[in-house]
């Protein structure tokens, strides 16, 4: 069993795995039976200022997209932050605190864009013994309307203001949500940076529309004939989660920030990948959801054998050891020629790398009349999508043409590196030194 | 119950009314739609699907289920009856195992096919249960067409001429319409008179009226030139009539009858417990009618029933899956063993077999024999043509067809077990009779 405790910006838990705030973290019962089944911590549900609190629909909140068999691939939600009223949450957090010290416990913050607002509630989070606080600026539907979540979120300069504040008036550190519904990640991380966030935490959730009632003409999950976006979560959104902790990562500006890592995390191998691009620990929601608290199970065994089997003796030696090899698609070897390669033993004859490839563009792939498949290395422009729609693990690979080698496709001898930078048809290619 | 599985003799009432019920019940029962979606998620959409080739009536399947995965059956039923009007009773009967499932790639990957017959009859029974009838009739040609045998070729070439505008009259034989679907096929594969309700819904198309009880060549009834005097065309569809011979001495005993008369009594019986099965059962065959006896004497309440079969297991014409249906059913199979006499006072008393072994020309007879015990012997060697018109050209048995499914007579068409090139299968009585009907029609808009 390798060694999963964490230490993220010195707030310690027993493994990386922290539930993100969402309703599994919307009360002590919740957060007592998830620190039971293994969770190295918790982000509270988030709370909203003093006074009545919100109001959430009473009809569906939440649409659905399945994969085979009912998967659930994603889920969107138009639920807000807490509707339980401050003084029983906070009282709920000193509780569990008191009695999970070693586990993490931060609280997901909210309130009016003022500094009194903010300057109020610190004070009373502080007092719980809670561990940190996270600020929701990523919230996409029915705060934004409000002037919170994803509407602080989306601009920079309110970002960095309000992160300032809470820097201000609390010593608690200070970890700040992103929203996505933004065309470049970086530009909000480097706002909190400069706001003097301790971390960042990404992603929230992506303004979405899951499906469309087609007898009631009304977008899902629909309340009395009407739906709004809600925000899209789940294995659905890791791609694009992934890439924005890799983009904050690798760039100068924010590079060595702190990133909580968050958006469809599922399996360990999900928070694996998550780490390696640079993030110190990842927060879940919908595999909780989906599953239930005990999947966290399966994420402490998995990145424990992975660790394992890869010679790490701390979470650390995993963290950004991805982010050198992310770079921009101009430096990338356009000496680099593979060619794919279907192994005849293992191949099921369904013809799906035919179709795939004989349609979308290359016609790379030949089909003899009993149904063998073989490709064609001289029309073979090694895009992968064989591999990718061939239902047989491995079957299909991709195959590297040692430097030497003439590609049948081109009639060239593969070279050494080089680049878009110095390609000859590039018109504003550099001489190559 | 005055009887039981125990009573000598061949005797009706063996069973309780409740284990009639049970034994007679769907052999495989529908899918529900959750595991429709379920199965159908499975399917792969291969490109140039391995399984519409195995089909003889080429039905698109990936398509179909793809349709089905979409939630919509019903156009799924479609694009399975433009190729197959019977693909509801193909679902239950085609021996998938051999055909369609058989070469889906998930078997080669995981020894477990999709349910491609479960799926067809899912689509095809959403359908049926609406009583829709997804074909039109093209606007009436005017021409006759005359159709011999309401079997599965019958049908299915009937409903395509009428689907072109033609006007077609079927003769049949019997007093019902639908072959072997209605007096053949074992009553647990479709159950529930399904067989009536698909010729219903199918000559729901219009253009078609049946003659029954009109058998071709039979004094009062008609003969081809009689027919060919009437249509413009002529299609036989009638299967095959007759019945192999043993001719093995006793023969003529009590009690020893063709295995399809059997099964044609029970597939019309009003009461099962009225029908009566003997308690020792000998089956001589290998096929599927060998099988269809031998499983359904057991269900009736014979105690040992047994098939015999001169050439080993592995050769029997009946497939794996049903040679193991058998089996499961308490059926006893023996192998490599011939008939040779009837033994008995009146009735059958015990048949005498000696082993045989595959030579050099044929399989050879050992002088070590055996008898069975039995009061009830069935006959399943196969079934004949029988009651063809004269002058047409016979080869190997069957009458001899082209491609098109003409024959060596003008205006004549064959299709079915009677003609050449199927398998003695519905499916491929129904792609015989669907293309015949193809080229007839071509045939008389040319002219
Ligand atoms: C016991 C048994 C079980 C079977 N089980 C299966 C199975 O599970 N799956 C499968 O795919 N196949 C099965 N088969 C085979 C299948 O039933 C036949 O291949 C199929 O029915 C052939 O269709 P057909 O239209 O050519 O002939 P038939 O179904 O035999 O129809 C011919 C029709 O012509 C009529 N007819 C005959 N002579 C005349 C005449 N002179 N004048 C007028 N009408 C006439 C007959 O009464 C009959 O209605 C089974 C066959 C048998 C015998
Ligand atoms: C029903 C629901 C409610 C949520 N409420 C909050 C919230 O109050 N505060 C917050 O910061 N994020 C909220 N989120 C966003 C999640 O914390 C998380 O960022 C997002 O779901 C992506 O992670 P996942 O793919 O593991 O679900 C909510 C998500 C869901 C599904
Ligand atoms: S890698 Fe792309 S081009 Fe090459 S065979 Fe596969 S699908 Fe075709």
């Amino acid at each position: 069993m390798a060694n999963l405790t964490s230490n993220f910006i010195g707030i310690k838990s027993p493994n990386p795995f922290w539930l993100a705030s969402a309703p599994p973290t919307d009360k002590e019962y919740n957060v007592r039976r998830a620190y039971e089944a293994g969770w190295g911590g918790v982000v509270w549900k988030t709370l909203g200022a003093e006074g009545p609190p919100v109001v959430n629909v009473n009809g569906p909140r939440y649409g659905v997209i399945h994969g085979a068999d009912r998967r659930v691939l994603g889920i969107n939600n138009i639920e807000l932050i807490t509707d339980r009223p401050l003084e029983v949450n906070l009282r709920e957090i000193k509780s569990v605190k008191r009695d999970y010290p070693d586990r993490a416990l931060v609280v997901s913050l909210m309130v009016p864009c003022d500094e009194d607002s903010w300057k109020a509630i610190l004070a009373r989070v502080e007092d719980t013994g809670a561990d940190g606080v996270e600020l929701n600026f990523g919230c996409p539907h029915g705060m934004a309307e409000r002037g919170m979540g994803s509407a602080v979120g989306q601009v920079p300069e309110y970002i960095e203001m309000v992160t300032r504040w809470v820097k201000q008036h609390s010593r608690m550190p200070c970890i700040v949500k992103l929203t996505p519904n933004i065309t470049d990640i970086r530009k909000p991380a480097e706002a909190a940076k400069r706001g003097g966030a301790d971390a960042v935490s990404l992603i929230n959730t992506i303004n979405s529309i899951t499906s469309v009632d087609l007898d009631d003409f009304a977008p899902e999950p629909k309340i009395d004939g009407k739906g709004t976006h809600g925000g899209y979560c789940g294995p659905a959104v890791k791609p694009i989660a992934l890439n924005m902790v890799a983009e904050i990562a690798r760039s100068p500006a924010t590079a060595g920030l702190p990133i909580s890592g968050i958006g469809g995390v599922t399996t360990w191998r999900d928070a694996a990948e998550f780490m390696a691009l640079g993030a110190g620990n990842v927060q879940v929601c919908t595999a909780a959801m989906t599953y239930g608290f005990k999947v966290v199970q399966e994420m402490i065994s998995g990145l424990s054998d992975y660790m394992d089997r890869k010679g790490f003796t701390s979470t650390a030696d995993l963290v950004g050891r991805a982010v050198p090899n992310v770079t921009d698609w101009q430096y990338l070897n356009l000496n680099y020629v593979t060619k794919a390669v279907i192994n005849q033993d293992d191949c099921i004859k369904c013809g799906r790398c035919y179709a795939a490839c004989e349609d979308t563009s290359h016609q790379a792939i030949a089909m003899s009349p009993d149904r063998v498949f073989t490709v064609k290395d001289e029309e073979c422009v090694a895009c992968n999508l064989c591999v990718d729609v061939c239902p047989v693990e491995n079957c299909i690979t991709m195959k590297e043409l040692p430097k030497g080698a003439v590609d049948p496709r081109t009639g060239q001898v593969v070279g050494d590196y080089a680049n878009w930078t110095t390609h000859p048809n590039n018109p504003s290619a550099q001489a190559a030194e | 119950m005055t009887n039981s599985q125990l009573t000598p003799g061949v005797v009706p009432g063996r069973l309780t009314a409740e284990s009639y019920c049970q034994n007679f019940a769907d052999v495989a029962p529908p899918l529900d739609g959750h595991e429709a979606r379920v199965a159908a998620d499975r399917c792969y959409f291969c490109h140039d699907a391995p399984c519409v080739t195995a089909c003889p009536t080429a039905i698109d399947i990936p398509l179909f289920i793809r349709q089905i995965a979409t939630g919509t059956p019903e156009a799924a039923a479609k694009t399975i009856l433009s190729q197959n009007i019977l693909g509801g009773m193909c679902a239950r009967v085609c021996p998938t195992e051999n055909l369609c499932e058989g070469s889906c790639v998930r078997e080669t990957a995981e020894g477990q096919p999709v349910q491609i017959g479960a799926l067809q009859r899912f689509a095809t029974d959403t359908l049926m249960a609406a009583n829709a009838h997804p074909f039109a009739r093209a606007t009436p040609t005017g021409k006759s067409v005359a159709v011999v045998g309401a079997g599965p070729a019958g049908l299915a070439c009937a409903h395509r001429l009428a689907m072109r505008g033609h006007d077609v009259t079927i003769y049949e034989s019997r007093p019902k319409p639908g072959g072997l679907n209605e007096y053949g096929i074992a009553s647990y594969k479709a159950p529930g008179g399904f067989a009536r309700a698909e010729v219903d819904w199918l000559m729901q198309i219009g253009g078609i009226s049946v003659v029954e009880n009109w058998q071709l060549g039979r004094a009062g009834d008609g003969t081809l030139d009689d027919l060919l005097a009437r249509h413009a065309a002529v299609f036989l569809g009638m299967g095959l009539a007759g019945v192999n011979a043993l001719r093995i001495p006793g023969e003529d005993r009590d009690h020893v009858t063709p295995a399809t008369d059997f099964i044609a009594e029970l597939r019309q019986a009003a009461d099962l417990a009225a029908l009566p099965v003997g308690r020792d059962v000998v089956v001589i065959g290998g096929g599927m009618t060998a099988v269809d006896a031998a499983v359904q004497a057991k269900l009736l309440g014979a105690e040992n029933v047994t098939i015999v079969y001169r050439r080993s297991q592995a050769d029997m014409p009946a497939s794996r899956h049903e040679q193991d249906h058998a089996t499961a059913a308490g059926v006893r199979i023996i192998a490599n063993a011939m008939p040779v006499a009837i033994h008995g006072n009146g009735a059958v008393r015990e048949v005498e077999f000696a082993y045989t072994r595959p030579g050099p020309e044929g399989i050879e007879r050992l002088p070590e024999t055996f008898r069975l015990k039995a009061d009830q012997c069935f006959k399943a060697i196969g079934q004949t043509l029988e009651g063809t018109p004269e002058a047409i050209r016979i080869a190997g048995g069957k009458i001899w067809i082209e491609h098109s499914g003409r024959t060596s007579l003008s205006r004549v068409w064959a299709g079915g077990d009677c003609a050449l090139g199927g398998d003695d299968l519905t499916v491929t009585a129904v792609a015989q009779g669907r293309d015949a009907a193809e080229d007839i029609h071509t045939f008389l808009m040319g002219a």
